[in-house]
């Protein structure tokens, strides 16, 4: 059978997917039976080398370099698969979306961040070299960006979930979770 | 209120015998069947409006914890048609408030949650996140309420009313708009206490009311719905005592002893 490509990105994540993908432990061994690994930060290719078969994204998107890698993503993927309650839903970053008494969030997320007394900032200013990414508005999970096919819930899905998921993708076949796979934290 | 008269249900082509004045939900506790719930709690008047118990009776979808069983009826349960609804129906509870459960102290032991396990959900939705901005309530020196949990089931409105006789909670505004308000300014303002039953576990199915101090009290691993499936305690009785609670639903008294027992169990609780 032919190898799979898979490629993988983190996002608005906190590479926690990418460390329970590695928790499949020596298991790890008859996934590269099975797969090839194209872009991802496992093995630092930064850059498509080719079309992929199934493409993993950790985390929403919470910034314009995250909206662009994952319409990469889009393009290059047949499958796409979000991992993970960010990638779902937002996760934690999208707590930057609905602050109590707040008219403007970002504002109010950054001034905690950046302008208050309790972080040695000495002049008070919030990050805006033009290298970084430009911050969105709100955090948005992929669904709202792209077309996601599958998902796989968890904060961060356990190495068994992430096992019998990618076990079932490989073989053209819809994830399907039991009862004690699927969980939301 | 209830005869006593002996009634004939059929449910899912199943034949079982109820009560007549039971509702269709009691009547099938009784028999070992689950129909999935949220706004109704053993103890509680049921309210009928989280939708999550409807079958389908003689063609009509019907809310099961208020509808009373009747005689020769015909009832769907386990139908895709209504399993569909019950999931999109928690499908819509995830997208309309804030549900985080990675952060959330409930994780574990909350209903929705487990609602959402039992159902199987885990592929995207079409809804879209409404995220709303909601506000938390930590005037309380002992408990504390994320309103961005609520899924507005009315169980601790009814558990202050009818078990506490204190009138906490109520609903205000319409609609959308619907939400639990306090009576005052905020929950300190209120005769809210720590040991009132709408403060307890059973009552908030999901972690708006947050009791202070007491988070994360059980392991992963160890939490209420980890290895068992809400409803598993209903499926794996069939007729038993235990579920005598369950069927006296309507006569609550301030003064009456459940009350004490769920004190009790709290503390026990605590203690582990």
């Amino acid at each position: 059978m032919k190898k799979k490509r898979i490629a993988t990105t983190s996002l608005a994540g906190c590479f926690g997917c990418h460390m329970s993908l590695l928790d499949i432990d020596e298991r790890i061994f008859d996934l590269l039976e099975l797969v090839e690994f194209d872009r991802s930060p496992l093995n630092d290719l930064k850059k498509f080398t080719r079309r992929c078969d199934i493409g993993l994204i950790e985390g929403g998107c919470c910034n314009e370099e995250n909206v662009h890698v994952l319409r990469e993503f889009r393009q290059n993927c047949d499958i796409l698969v979000a991992v993970g309650q960010c990638a779902m839903m937002g996760g934690l970053p999208v707590m930057r979306n609905a602050i109590m008494h707040s008219d403007d969030p970002l504002r109010e997320c950054l001034d905690e961040a950046f302008c208050t007394p309790k972080v040695l900032n000495p002049e008070n200013q919030i990050p805006n070299d033009p290298a970084l990414p430009l911050l969105l508005d709100k955090v948005y999970t992929c669904v709202d960006v792209v077309k996601i096919d599958y998902q796989i819930p968890g904060c961060p899905p356990s190495g068994e979930t992430i096992w019998r998921a990618l076990n079932a993708l490989v073989k053209n076949e819809a994830p399907a979770l039991e009862y004690d796979l699927i969980k939301y934290d | 209120m209830s005869d006593n008269k002996k009634i004939t249900l059929t449910i899912d082509g199943k034949t079982i015998q109820a009560e007549s004045g039971q509702s269709i939900m009691n009547a099938c506790d009784a028999q070992g069947i689950y129909i999935p719930r949220l706004c109704d709690s053993t103890g509680l008047v049921p309210q009928g409006s989280c939708r999550v118990c409807s079958v389908k009776v003689n063609g009509r979808v019907v809310a099961a914890c208020t509808q009373p069983a009747e005689d020769g009826a015909n009832i769907e349960h386990e139908s895709d048609e209504i399993q569909g609804y019950r999931k999109d129906l928690v499908r819509m509870l995830f997208h309309e408030g804030n549900h985080l459960c990675p952060i959330c102290e409930a994780s574990g032991r909350c209903e929705l949650q487990a609602m959402a396990y039992r159902f199987g959900i885990s592929q995207a939705t079409t809804y879209p996140y409404l995220q709303p901005v909601r506000p938390v309530d930590a005037s309380h020196p002992d408990i504390a309420l994320d309103n961005n949990r609520c899924i507005l089931c009315g169980r601790c409105i009814r558990a202050s009313r009818d078990v506490d006789g204190k009138n906490v909670f109520e609903y205000v505004g319409r609609g959308i708009h619907k939400r639990i308000g306090v009576n005052g300014d905020c929950l300190a303002d209120t005769n809210a206490d720590l040991n009132d039953y709408a403060m307890s576990l059973e009552v908030c199915p999901v972690g708006c009311i947050i009791r202070k101090g007491e988070g994360f009290f059980s392991p992963v691993g160890e939490r209420q719905y980890d290895s068992d499936k809400i409803g598993s305690n209903i499926e794996n009785h069939t007729a038993h005592s235990s579920l005598g609670k369950l069927i006296k639903v309507h006569q609550i008294d301030p003064n009456d002893a459940i009350h004490d027992d769920i004190d009790q169990s709290n503390v026990n609780e605590d203690k582990s």
